[in-house]
């Protein structure tokens, strides 16, 4: 039997939490730690997440149609601009399409929404959505994407056109084309030697003296600390 | 690395369940006074240095759901294996009672995670009785402990102020870091709502305290463990230095069922599972230490059953699983106008916030017995899955050039850019608070469910009284005056009585202690003032069971301290010949 497949058997009651490798034997172990180590997607997972990600990675949630349409909603949603791509050029019909299955109960709320969008779009202008100009689409839109002025008729619209904003708005501001567009500047080693004086001066605030002399000053980071026997730091 | 042992029966002179903070010390203490020590630890090796389990500097694109809690409850890059709910592993609950039971299976336990704010008791801790008649005193005082929370800052390392506050004792503090931007608009609201904001402790290096770990390189994720041991984790401060000595043996996938007792009733070992192969094994020692977690060392004593011990061992006074308690938390977010369109700098800083506010008030003039700290939230951290979430509520709170709010929802080139602008303008804050431990919250064994190891689980029994309710009332009008002093807009609605003030449900908070509740009275109490059970010489708690109150402190430290204390006093009592 593949390797990969006989631990998906060993697992197959157990997949769905953390616990590393919890009932095989030493051999299945170094297999699965093989497994771990060769796969370079690998970010720290045990196992058993590996598995349970490779299993959902395999299945497929939406139809060709509904694919097509999260397609253009999520572009409608994050457009291209100046600064950087859309939705879909940062990969978030992919996200998406794993949170279905990562999420099991959101699949029935988003199948459910685009067909009441595809039924919008028929009632009005007589195509599905994806066929519809941009400015048809838009007119749906524009009644299900304001929940605090949208009509009530247009509710099941708005909770679902909610949550596709929140999710494509995570997906694109979580992909590499997202952090670097939000100009995230961290998740590196550094060191932290408080805010930058610039910015102090714009907010109106300042450290206090108290706070530069008891707070880390960054040219003593390598010295191991010694005490005075009342607790006072050798500075 | 995790010397793994498959035979079973070998003698110790000391067998610890758990390697956890108690555990962990235990090992630490007790292997070098030169004794030989088996660690029984129900999960699996574990090691952040190790490419395999690595999870920090990931960036959220490498997990599939972008970080989302789906699997690990704190989100797919925290370190802990576990959570909540553990396939194969089941507990119960009694109807109308609340407890969730937060577990990690791994080596190091729940300190691979945890938030390492690193808070002394105080002297007041210890005596709450004698301050306002409710629960118990502990059998010693501060003075008892304090040598040991000195010993401990010195050998983990915490970073700190000596503040001279009477309850919230100076330490052998390590230079903290300073103020992110938010934290210095939660300093200057504070003084406006009289809420004094110090700086945090945690043990975090922020300088070394020796040469084997590395100091902290400031990645805001010591949730995810730390790979250069920076932060203090059981397993890497530890766990793996004991076993370099050479003297430590750790039994990893083992399960411990019971202690096993001889027919005088003294502890002689434990017996396991191995996970495995699912068979049974023996460990003998001439002392048993248990640091499985509150909750779990409460089940293994419950589920040692023998005819010198018919109520399970050390629970001849029916004390074991009582007085089990969490502590109290609620929590409440803002939008800062001023943070609004903020400019980018690499503000990671340690994990989690550089200032807390202590219980600053007096509760004689408050309606509720006990106190509670405040923890923050917010800066401009790693998107993470639920960044941009919200814009259907939260985007009126942006304006344009000429003063104009944006309208909530929406989508387009203008909602791109209310979400950057957004971003690091969001500020948490959280109350932890000390309960009122009671007889009749407590965890039992169910009769009727065992786990898939054969082992029967824990029931628990919990609810909050009015001390803990009236207490998440007074957090919620303080999360409301200090937000609004710093101009914060308040987000969501405020949590009234319907749910209790936002009250966290028990175990919500991870704090769970005092189940095997230290005191002078064997008839009131589990173990003595060394952790020691009254019922069995050779046998000791050094997890948070033998807290009598959990103060409104995070308890690791407190754990820490004890379980030195109570290695020490093994040692001298082995010397003695007195157990073993």
């Amino acid at each position: 039997m593949d390797r990969r497949e006989h631990l998906k058997l060993l697992f197959a009651g157990s997949i769905g939490t953390g616990l590393l490798l919890s009932s095989c034997t030493e051999e299945d172990r170094d297999t699965s730690r093989q497994i771990i180590t060769e796969n370079s997607e690998s970010y720290g997972r045990t196992a058993e997440e590996l598995l349970r990600d490779e299993r959902l990675q395999s299945e497929t949630f939406f139809t060709d149609h509904e694919r097509e349409t999260v397609e253009v909603l999520v572009d409608l949603i994050i457009p291209a601009d100046e600064t950087s791509g859309s939705a879909t050029e940062a990969g978030v019909p992919d996200f998406i399409e794993f949170m279905m299955k990562d999420l099991p109960s959101m699949q029935t709320p988003t199948r459910g929404g685009l067909m009441w969008v595809d039924g919008q779009c028929r009632q009005r202008f007589g195509e599905p959505f994806t066929d519809c100009s941009e400015s048809q689409q838009k007119d749906v839109l524009d009644d299900i994407a304001y929940p605090d002025e949208a009509r009530d008729d247009m509710q099941f619209g708005v909770r679902f056109f909610s949550r596709m904003r929140d999710l494509t708005a995570t997906g694109f501001f979580t992909s590499q084309m997202g952090v670097e567009d939000l100009d995230y500047k961290g998740n590196r080693a550094n060191i932290w030697d408080g805010v930058p004086q610039q910015v102090l001066d714009k907010h109106e605030l300042s450290y206090n003296q108290k706070t530069l002399d008891e707070c880390l000053q960054a040219d003593e980071i390598n010295k191991i600390a010694e005490w005075d026997e009342a607790g006072n730091l050798l500075r | 690395m995790a010397f793994e042992i498959l035979q079973s029966g070998k003698h110790y002179d000391v067998v610890i369940v758990g390697s956890g903070a108690g555990g962990g010390m235990a090992a630490n203490i007790l292997s070098k006074a030169g004794l030989s020590v088996a660690v029984m630890e129900a999960g699996g090796d574990y090691d952040p240095a190790k490419d395999e389990y690595r999870t920090q500097f990931r960036w959220p694109w490498e997990s599939p759901r972008r970080g989302a809690g789906t699997v690990r409850p704190f989100g797919d890059f925290d370190a802990a294996w576990g959570g909540w709910e553990i396939d194969g592993e089941p507990y119960t609950k009694t109807v109308g009672t609340e407890f969730d039971w937060f577990r990690s299976r791994m080596l190091g336990g729940r300190t691979n995670h945890w938030g390492r704010i690193s808070l002394r008791f105080g002297p007041k801790d210890f005596k709450r009785k004698d301050l306002d008649g409710l629960g118990d005193n502990w059998p010693i005082g501060y003075e008892d402990i304090k040598p040991y929370y000195d010993k401990v800052d010195k050998l983990i390392g915490v970073f700190g102020t000596n503040e001279g506050l009477e309850d919230d004792p100076d330490g052998f503090f390590l230079p903290p870091p300073k103020p992110r931007l938010h934290e210095l608009y939660i300093k200057r609201g504070g003084q406006r709502a009289n809420i004094p904001v110090i700086p945090m402790r945690k043990s975090v290096l922020t300088r070394p305290v020796n040469s084997e770990r590395g100091v902290c390189f400031y990645c805001n994720q010591c949730n995810r463990a730390c790979s250069i041991y920076a932060d203090f984790s059981s397993g890497t401060c530890l766990v793996q230095p004991a076993m370099k000595q050479g003297s430590v043996d750790l039994y990893t996938l083992a399960m411990v069922r019971e202690v096993l007792t001889d027919s005088t009733g003294k502890a002689m070992g434990v017996s396991y599972i191995d996970k495995r192969d699912k068979q049974e094994y023996q460990i003998n020692a001439k002392v048993v230490v248990l640091g499985a977690s509150a909750c779990e060392s409460a089940r293994i004593l419950l589920n040692s059953k023998s005819s010198t011990h018919p109520n399970g061992l050390a629970n001849g006074s029916g004390m074991v699983g009582r007085y089990l308690h969490d502590s109290t938390g609620a929590s409440r977010s803002a939008i800062i106008p001023g943070l609004i369109g903020r400019e980018r700098y690499n503000e990671d800083g340690v994990g989690g916030a550089h200032v807390y506010a202590p219980w600053w008030l007096d509760n004689s003039k408050q309606d509720f017995p006990r106190g509670y700290h405040l923890e923050f939230g917010g800066g401009m951290s790693m998107p993470s899955y639920g960044f941009g979430f919200g814009m259907d509520s939260i985007r009126q709170y942006i304006t344009d050039e000429m003063g104009q709010p944006s309208r909530n929802g929406g989508y387009g080139a203008g909602l791109k850019n209310d979400i950057r602008s957004i971003y690091g303008a969001t500020v948490g804050v959280a109350g932890r608070g000390e309960s009122v431990p009671q007889y009749d919250n407590y965890c039992e064994i169910d009769p009727a469910t065992v786990d898939e190891f054969g082992i029967p689980v824990l029931r628990f029994n919990y609810n909050w009284t009015d001390h803990e309710v009236k207490q998440a009332k007074h957090m919620q009008d303080t999360f409301e005056e200090l937000l609004t002093s710093m101009g914060g807009e308040l987000l969501g609605s405020k949590a009234g009585e319907e749910s209790q003030y936002g009250l966290e449900a028990p175990g919500r908070i991870i704090h769970e202690v005092g189940t095997t509740r230290m005191g002078d009275d064997p008839d009131t109490s589990v173990l003595n003032k060394y952790s020691q059970a009254h019922e069995c010489d050779n046998l000791f708690v050094v997890d948070a069971g033998s807290f009598v109150s959990q103060a409104d402190k995070n308890p690791t430290w407190t754990i820490l301290a004890l379980s030195w204390r109570a290695s020490d006093y093994i040692v001298d009592q082995l010397n003695k010949r007195n157990i073993g």
